[in-house]
């Protein structure tokens, strides 16, 4: 059996979403930007996927929702051009953003200290979140932008945005959040919160990868990162990506049509398997609170078993996962984020993040779990740091205690 | 950055056969007990070394014979990643049979030696040789606790950087053997400076001796000094081809002087080296005509031949002449 539980790195393309993009690749491949028929005949499903987005994340038709070619560029794009028009000519020159942000925020923010912008890199709290009077505290009157993440890839912890929007709002500074964690896995409702940019990626929702979004209310000012013809009202050159927009589109309708009973369903598998993990393994923790985590994510960190280690076993299995620690990502880092959150040093090179999907089925979860528990079995037995440690008789659970250690 | 760097290859797949081989089945892992070695009049050592702060530490057994200070039996732990495991093991095995005399001799190289399939195939990723050079260096601490003397006494080179535990030599080794121009190729290759980072350079959390930026510019100082020397006697003893530009204008123009120009002068016309390229396949050299040559019919054919084979019959056979 092969199971893949990476699904917040990517997904599957829902076969109902590569159905309605097969058209377009080849009997409606006319540029849509040509007067001909051939280029007007995508229209309607542009439009109707245009639709899909607006409504699946409750924009105004005041607002901006222009098609980009990933979350990445989405991020780019709202930092670089806040550089370009509130920071190179204004009066402004302050940027705050957090610690544990996507590498596409962080890499542009340090991008734009070394062009001479002031960035603050606020911490998160042991549950994993910044909180919104922290975020307070930091905005002087030479704020230009906040940008902080809708939910957090690696531990699945939602963040406070409303409350963050209501102090942005108040503050009168623009307010960024990287939303791809959050859109398509969660309500992202943007009515009832304020937020002035939210990037998002079809990839992570079950649509093809290479195409994304960004959300710009009320259709506010911002400088094209790519400069060119007239695509996207002149917000965003390039030709249209006719079939992966009309992915996009369904790939989000598909997510978001009862999203509840759809989240309900993976985190009851969720839960299951993480349950399962921490009740069978002594001596290990899973990051946050469940409720308060995107449906599908655990962080689990396994005292004694270095994360390259635990992914090499659980790929002899044929089970897909993935780490932030150090080997695996070539990097001699620790697990960022882990060590944000309070856990020691041991302990931040042991997680391993199970993502699922709203495909993963029981006896998936199921595999995982046997498999997972003899991964550790005989990691354990090879383990000198679990050597020195008395594991908890009886496999006694801790759990969300990672700053105690 | 070339094509086959566009699409960045999985690290796994940079393991040898011998690694994985082991990372999923290591022979030696396990503990040998105070029992086990006193029941057969033997010693055991138990050495740590590493820190799982970093990530990586390994813990060795060694049950060692008084009489014959021989190694009979040695097992090892590991919180490590695959290759940590892998080189463990195979570090272990190593010191079995030997004494401990001549297990302290065993290096890192050793290890990543004897984790290859073939031997001009590196056995892990520059970025995993750490978990060999981890496996050399608890190895050490084993034979310091044995012998009753401190570890950093079989170390006779200054240690750059304390995590990896890199030496100045190894550095400077390493730095020249790869032509290393960067701190992180440093780090890539060795592990020198990539954890605690104390070591690159000063401002760390804690003052170092010695810091890789000024490690790396020493070296390559000495570096383009070693090629000037040899390009200066490569000069004395006319071999062209390793000579460096200067030194080549001027092989040129002498002997441009002593058997060309005089013949174009004699016609009203001279010559002047503009510039010198190399390349893999040619040393081509860039001249002008000037004077009656720069109009000369035959200065493309004729004189152009004249020219080249003088140099390539006095200097090298790589001269192509260009006039512009």
């Amino acid at each position: 059996m092969q199971v893949y539980m990476d699904n917040n790195a990517t997904t599957m393309v829902d076969p109902q979403v590569l159905e309605v993009m097969l058209p377009y690749f080849s009997e409606q491949y006319g540029n849509p930007n040509s007067l001909h028929k051939f280029g007007t005949a995508s229209h309607p499903a542009i439009s109707k996927a245009i639709d899909q987005v607006y409504t699946a994340i409750n924009a105004a038709d005041a607002d901006d929702i222009i098609f980009t070619s990933c979350a990445t560029e989405s991020n780019n794009w709202v930092l670089k051009s806040i550089w370009v028009d509130k920071i190179l000519n204004g009066d402004k020159n302050h940027i705050v953003t957090t610690e544990v942000e996507h590498p596409s925020v962080l890499s542009t923010c340090k991008f734009l200290e070394e062009q001479g912008v002031k960035v603050t890199y606020l911490p998160v709290n042991e549950q994993g979140i910044v909180e919104a009077h922290t975020v307070k505290s930091f905005i002087t009157d030479k704020t230009a932008l906040v940008s902080v993440m809708w939910a957090n890839n690696e531990t699945g912890m939602i963040f406070p945005i409303k409350e963050i929007g209501d102090i942005c709002k108040e503050k009168g500074v623009l307010f960024h959040s990287d939303g791809v964690q959050a859109v398509g896995k969660i309500p992202v409702d943007l009515q009832a919160v304020h937020v002035d940019f939210v990037s998002m990626s079809a990839h992570k929702f079950h649509g093809p990868k290479g195409i994304g979004a960004l959300y710009i209310k009320n259709s506010q000012e911002l400088s094209p990162l790519l400069n060119g013809g007239e695509h996207m009202g002149g917000r965003r050159s390039g030709t249209l990506n006719v079939p992966y927009i009309v992915g996009m589109g369904k790939a989000l309708e598909l997510a978001t049509e009862n999203i509840e009973e759809k989240m309900a369903a993976i985190r009851a598998k969720r839960d299951r398997l993480e349950g399962a993990l921490l009740e069978a393994i002594p001596e290990t923790f899973t990051v946050g609170d469940r409720d308060n985590r995107t449906p599908n994510t655990i962080l689990i960190s396994i005292r004694g078993v270095e994360g390259e280690g635990m992914l090499w076993d659980l790929n002899n299995g044929e089970i897909g996962a993935s780490t932030g620690s150090a080997c695996a990502s070539e990097d001699l880092e620790a697990n960022t984020v882990m060590l944000a959150i309070g856990a020691d040093n041991e302990l931040a090179h042991t997680g391993i993040r199970l993502s699922l999907s709203r495909f993963t089925t029981d006896e998936e979860v199921d595999y995982v779990i046997n498999h997972f528990k003899n991964a550790v079995t005989r990691l354990r037995a090879i383990s000198s740091s679990y050597a020195k440690v008395k594991p908890t008789p009886g496999g006694e659970v801790q759990e969300c205690e990672l700053h105690h250690h | 950055m070339a094509k086959n760097d566009l699409l960045g290859g999985s690290l796994w797949d940079a393991y040898s056969n011998k690694v994985t081989t082991l990372m999923n089945n290591p022979q030696h892992q396990g503990e040998i007990t105070e029992e086990e070695a006193s029941a057969n009049g033997h010693k055991l050592i138990v050495a740590d070394f590493g820190a799982e702060s970093c990530g990586d530490a390994v813990r060795l057994y060694w049950e060692i014979d008084p009489a014959t200070d021989k190694i009979v039996n040695s097992k090892f732990k590991s919180f490590g990643c695959g290759t940590a495991i892998a080189s463990s093991d195979v570090m272990t095995e190593l010191c079995i049979g030997k004494t401990v005399q001549e297990a302290v001799k065993i290096t890192n190289i050793d290890v990543e030696m004897a984790l290859r399939d073939d031997p001009d195939t590196p056995a892990v990723p520059p970025q995993k040789m750490h978990c060999s050079v981890m496996a050399y260096d608890v190895i050490k601490k084993a034979a310091g606790l044995y012998m009753g003397v401190d570890a950093e006494s079989f170390e006779e080179e200054i240690i750059v950087c304390e995590c990896a535990r890199i030496s100045l030599g190894t550095l400077q080794e390493v730095i020249r053997l790869n032509d290393l121009t960067t701190v992180e190729q440093i780090t890539d290759y060795t592990k020198a400076g990539g954890f605690c980072k104390s070591c690159v350079k000063p401002g760390g959390h804690e003052d170092r001796e010695y810091y890789l930026v000024d490690i790396l510019e020493d070296t390559r100082k000495q570096m383009d000094q070693e090629k000037m020397a040899a390009a200066a006697d490569a000069g004395v003893t006319g071999d062209f081809e390793t000579m460096t530009l200067v030194q080549k204008i001027k092989a040129i123009d002498a002997v441009i002087d002593e058997s060309v120009r005089q013949f174009l002068v004699m016609d009203g016309g001279n010559m002047e080296v503009i510039d010198i390229k190399d390349s893999d396949e040619y040393i081509d050299v860039y001249i002008r005509y000037l004077g009656a040559c720069s109009s000369c019919s035959s200065s493309t054919t004729g004189t152009l031949y004249a020219i080249e084979s003088t140099l390539k019959e006095k200097l090298s056979g790589k001269i192509r002449v260009l006039p512009i």
